[in-house]
């Protein structure tokens, strides 16, 4: 018994390691980009004052004086300018004009020889309820509207979810255009790949081996130096233009780079060995002699395929589409140096909001909704594939 | 007879489309042009030169280098340790734990890339190359378990028993027995994790500074901004190591089969 539990004892002093660094490094940064997503606290963390005065107010009359008092006294405060940028941009997203109003309102807040009496005096839009409903509504140290906006949902006044209005409606078109791209590349590689794969397992010797050396020696090479050889390749004066036009079967260059043509077949070409493999896996563990059975009862090789092998080889043929696309979605190399920007995917978008703008609330959101996708799918893939073969 | 020639024409043309462009790229690093086309005006290892010699690519070689050796390092003995744990059958939640150590393949680079930043600037580890190698190993990691799990699962565990009951210590077991045989598992492990890490831009382009900037991350800018025949002679390395790696993994694997 002793023996038993030092062994698990040990067990779990190996297992310890890894899993606090997994936990540290993986688990925790991920939860983090989603508290990121749902945390809104640039408003309230300069506002304490306001914060305690405004859910007194009836959101609907005009902003009474203990209002006012407090806001100016939670402005005259902020003594960091960063700070001040977060809270005016995130309170100029809800309401435009809060950019100027702010700045306009600080500067004749720190203005010692003139004290202003209200904020009504520096500037009359203090007194429209628009303005302290984007305060009062950004107060909340939670919010869904990051999650909202990803996918194209926004509240009104009232509170209500609606959709925002078409010319702010760009992440919905994004995601569609992420599935549709991801969705093209995995049915191009199951054209190509369910066929391959068959040829490959009713070969033999080196044919076999040569078949499946072609589909491992993509697989292995760095996914950089892929997409940098279909970049030369896919060029205006790359190999394949020139040698359509040497074999003259076009005039002009092909535009093959820079748009969605291009993207489909670098991507293609990258996740094919993901589809060839567990589809090759199936189909070798089919018994040979069924084709030939099924022919024998009668049956037309087209009808004998649709009827016996098709079905057999389904779960290859779904964990390869699964799996092919569950990378697509996420790809983010390959459109960001093969496409243009009409073919950008949301991986690009999510990094866009990261390091360009700064917006992680945003990239946050936004990386939930890819983070759902892939884990919801990768359980249905994870199910398949712990089936056991030939349990059927 | 023309559903044959059909099938070898398919077969052909899908090696043809899966290998043609990593060898029509090979070429292009030793050309004299500026410009990555075709024909060559003439031959020259200017590129290589500039691979080795010009200050940004050299230190991308160097940093590399030192970010895979230090992934390598540590994914491999943290990975091996867990894989050695995971063995034991009276371990709570071991399917799940065992997912988890498999979940980083699953999750899109830009999501972890986003998330690892937040975090990392929290830590003061952004722009170091602790928290890049520490980024690469979230990401090496489940290689060096899946494949040093095959190889344990691939042990006879009489074999250790046996060892057991001729009196040895467990860490003589483990010493002698099981890590000798696990071996071939870990070294095509830790050939994985430094490939991994070797490959990997995304991460690197979240969490590294300027003086961090790896291969991968030297050649992904380069084709952005200004690509050069530079990045073909990359690539020749690449795939060069390519082949050298998955012959490594070859042959440790057939050594593995053969021991059994």
């Amino acid at each position: 018994m002793s023996a038993g539990l030092s062994r698990t004892g040990r067990s779990l002093i190996l297992l310890a390691p890894l899993l606090v660094f997994l936990i540290g490094f993986f688990v925790w940064p991920l939860f983090s980009m989603m508290s990121q997503s749902v945390s809104d606290t640039a408003v309230l963390r300069l506002l304490p004052r306001s914060a305690e005065v405004l859910p007194g107010w009836d959101r609907k009359s005009r902003p009474t004086m203990p209002m006012q008092t407090a806001l100016m006294e939670d402005l005259k405060a902020v003594d960091d300018d960063q700070a001040l940028g977060d809270m005016v941009r995130r309170l100029n997203s809800a309401r435009s004009g809060f950019r100027t109003l702010m700045s306009k309102t600080t500067s004749a807040l720190g203005d010692p020889a003139n004290p202003p009496a209200d904020l009504v005096s520096i500037d009359k839009r203090w007194e429209k309820p628009e303005f302290w409903l984007a305060i009062a509504d950004a107060l909340s140290p939670l919010t869904d509207r990051n999650l909202l906006a990803a996918v194209d949902l926004g509240r009104n006044a009232a509170g209500d979810i609606e959709h925002l209005p078409a010319d702010q409606s760009v992440n919905r078109v994004i995601l569609v255009r992420t599935f549709w791209i991801a969705a093209l590349v995995t049915f191009a590689c199951a054209c190509i790949g369910f066929p391959y794969a068959m040829i490959a397992a009713s070969l033999h010797g080196w044919k076999r081996d040569l078949m499946l050396a072609a589909v491992l020696l993509p697989l292995w090479t760095s996914l950089l130096v892929r997409t940098a050889a279909w970049f030369i390749l896919l060029q205006e004066r790359g190999l394949i233009n020139d040698l359509l036009q040497t074999l003259g079967l076009i005039d002009g260059p092909l535009p093959l780079i820079f748009n969605r043509t291009g993207v489909i077949i670098a991507m293609t070409h990258v996740l094919l060995p993901f589809m060839v493999l567990p589809i090759y896996s199936v189909l070798i563990t089919i018994p040979k002699n069924l084709m030939p059975a099924a022919a024998s009862l009668g049956a037309h090789p087209l009808r004998a395929f649709m009827r016996v092998l098709l079905p057999l080889s389904f779960r290859g043929v779904a964990s390869g589409s699964l799996l092919v696309f569950i990378s697509a979605i996420g790809y983010y190399i390959t459109p960001a140096l093969i496409g243009g920007p009409g073919d950008q995917m949301i991986s690009s978008i999510i990094a866009f909001y990261a390091t360009g703008s700064a917006n992680w609330g945003m990239a946050g959101a936004l990386g939930v909704v890819l983070l759902v996708a892939t884990l919801l799918l990768y359980s249905v893939y994870a199910r398949l594939s712990a089936e056991e073969p030939g349990r059927r | 007879m023309p559903m044959k020639l059909t099938k070898f024409t398919f077969a052909s043309l899908t090696i043809l489309f899966l290998v043609a462009p990593l060898i029509a790229i090979l070429p292009l690093a030793f050309t004299s042009s500026v410009i990555l086309t075709y024909p060559i005006p003439s031959w020259s290892l200017r590129w290589f030169e500039e691979l080795f010699f010009a200050d940004a690519w050299r230190r991308a070689i160097v940093n590399s280098l030192i970010i895979g050796t230090g992934t390598t390092l540590l994914a491999t003995v943290l990975g091996t340790a867990a894989s050695l744990g995971l063995r034991n059958r009276l371990i709570f939640f071991r399917g799940t734990i065992r997912t988890l150590f498999l979940l980083p393949m699953v999750v899109p680079a830009v999501v972890l890339g986003v998330g690892m930043q937040v975090l990392l600037a929290g830590f003061g580890l952004t722009n170091s190359y602790a928290g890049v190698i520490i980024a690469h190993t979230v990401v090496a990691v489940p290689f060096v378990v899946v494949s040093v799990t095959g190889a344990l699962a691939g042990i006879d565990e009489r074999v250790e028993l046996a060892a057991q009951s001729l009196g040895a210590s467990p860490t003589a077991v483990f010493r002698r027995v099981t890590l000798p045989l696990a071996m071939p598992g870990v070294a095509s492990g830790a050939v994985l994790a430094f490939a991994t890490s070797l490959d990997e831009v995304v991460l690197t382009l979240f969490v590294a500074g300027p003086n961090q900037r790896t291969l991968a991350r030297q050649m992904f800018s380069s084709i952005r901004e200004n690509i050069s025949p530079a990045i073909a002679a990359a690539a020749f390395l690449f795939i060069a190591a390519t082949i050298i790696i998955g012959l490594v993994v070859v042959l440790s694997r057939s050594m593995l089969a053969k021991r059994r």
